[in-house]
């Protein structure tokens, strides 16, 4: 117990590079997600077979090896990145293609007469889809989006092993260099994953509670 | 397609030709800009580089692929997804069990049973998979195979619990009360009537969870465990030079892709053979 008490500092430290992580990452993802789930859904052809093909590839690609691209492998084709950068471009392309799976599920959702309704008054694509169907669809997406934003805050973990001195690399040299109070160190940093990781449990029950009524 | 679903053809008009005209526009121009970029990449890596002084051949250059006609090297990257295939297969069949177990234990009649399963259970879902494998390695003395199953089988089973009680909860009342009704006790109606029906309803979703689980096989990488990408990108990488970088991660992606896309092609079938209820 000690031992994460007197290396509380650390622990923090790494804590505030793994929600930066999260943050930039996620927000990246937010806003890639949506652009592909909007491709995905749109009347051109070429958009949706390009967005179709760079969901079914990062799904089927392990986070790992997208690391090691970026880490490893850019390098020679470009100047490197810092590792922090790198981490963040790498979590972002990988959990886009999940928002928009979560968001064209949630569109899919979306009962059909609404999107007849927003037709009929006149709207095109870009209409129906910001003013009537994302609306609806964004609450609908709630539970299964905030899964997503779980597992991106587990896997910002994957960046620890690439060099960003993150929570989980914190936590495993501390554990190294006190090698008689493993266990407490790392359910210290098991407790500062939970930190992330349960509130947003606690509020996607709560959210869905509240908006999956107003319908 | 009428009464599919909304982003079939709803939300747009059945294109006339001036939109198909527009369309195909578009088509084009995402078409080219994905070449260029294709291109680029593909003219960046042929170029030699200079790297610390040695100039290195171009990436498509002979030299930098002709460790493949090596059958030694193919046994290699062989050996790697035999590994990462075995640790897989190992840790599925434990997550199921562990699944099963957290899933009884998480929905037993008994709240000192009850609670503390879903405290335990809440705990290991919230974890990274990573940090579990670390806890396994650095505290139990298994090596690294049992603390990428474990890790593995511990986090997906607590998932797979979920989704078994999902399942459960999903089927109508009348099943259990007909169980026990007809006198079997409570473990016996959960284990002939309730499991078999949810285990079915929930396989595409379980079969998605174990896609995951093959995919997380590759944190072995950081945990020092020689799957495939440590096999390649670490142990091979080492042996014949780093200018073999660029093939042996094209080959490990090549791999992974299809691995991957053919089980997830086979959940997919699955997903639609389920019988409608």
């Amino acid at each position: 117990m000690n031992a994460v008490i007197d290396n509380l500092p650390l622990y923090l430290q790494g804590f505030g590079v793994t929600l930066s992580l999260f943050f930039i990452g996620g927000i990246s993802a937010m806003i890639l997600g949506t652009i592909v789930a909007a491709m995905r859904i749109s009347p051109v052809a070429g958009f949706r077979g390009a967005a179709v093909v760079y969901t079914e590839a990062l799904r089927n690609t392990p986070l790992t090896l997208v690391f090691i691209f970026f880490v490893s492998v850019l390098p020679q084709l470009a100047p490197r990145l810092p590792y922090f950068a790198s981490a963040c471009v790498a979590l972002a392309l990988y959990t886009a293609p999940f928002v928009a799976e979560a968001l064209r599920s949630g569109v899919n959702g979306v009962p059909i007469g609404q999107a007849e309704a927003a037709r009929s008054l006149g709207m095109g694509f870009g209409q129906a889809l910001t003013l009537v169907i994302f609306p609806q669809a964004f609450r609908m997406v709630i539970p299964p989006m905030v899964n997503v934003f779980v597992a991106l805050a587990k896997n910002t973990s994957v960046a620890g092993g690439f060099f960003v001195a993150e929570l989980f690399q914190r936590g495993k040299g501390l554990a190294n260099t006190n090698g008689d109070s493993v266990i407490p160190i790392l359910f210290g940093v098991a407790f500062f994953y939970l930190v992330i990781t349960i509130p947003l449990g606690i509020v996607s029950s709560r959210l869905e509670k509240r908006w999956v009524v107003a319908r | 397609m009428g009464g599919g679903p909304v982003s079939s053809n709803v939300l747009f008009d059945s294109p006339g030709p001036k939109a198909r005209r527009r369309s195909l526009i578009f088509s084009i121009i995402a078409l080219v800009v994905v070449a260029v970029i294709v291109f680029w990449a593909i003219l960046t890596l042929a170029a030699p580089r200079l790297s610390s002084g040695i100039k290195l051949p171009g990436s498509f250059d002979p030299s930098r692929w002709d460790i493949f006609s090596d059958p030694r090297v193919w046994r290699d990257i062989g050996l790697g997804v035999l590994a990462t295939l075995e640790a897989a297969a190992v840790a599925s069949v434990l997550a199921l069990a562990v699944g099963v177990a957290f899933s009884l234990l998480r929905t037993s009649v008994f709240p000192w049973v009850r609670i503390p399963a879903t405290v335990v259970l809440e705990f290991f879902r919230g974890m990274p998979v990573l940090l579990i494998m670390l806890f396994i390695l650095l505290v139990s003395s298994f090596g690294t195979f049992w603390a990428v199953v474990l890790g593995l089988a511990v986090y997906n089973g607590a998932i797979i619990g979920e989704i078994l009680r999902a399942g459960i909860a999903s089927l109508p009342r009348g099943q259990q009360e007909a169980g026990l009704s007809l006198g079997l006790t409570r473990l016996q109606t959960k284990s002939f009537i309730e499991y078999p029906q949810a285990f079915r309803q929930m396989l595409p979703v379980i079969v998605a969870q174990l896609v995951v689980l093959l995919k997380d096989t590759s944190l072995g990488y950081i945990v020092g465990y020689s799957e495939i990408i440590r096999t390649t990108m670490t142990e091979m990488l080492a042996f014949h030079g780093d200018r073999y970088k660029f093939s042996l991660y094209i080959i490990t992606l090549v791999i992974y892709l299809g691995v991957n896309l053919s089980v997830s092609a086979f959940a997919r079938r699955l997903a639609r053979r389920r019988p409608a209820r």
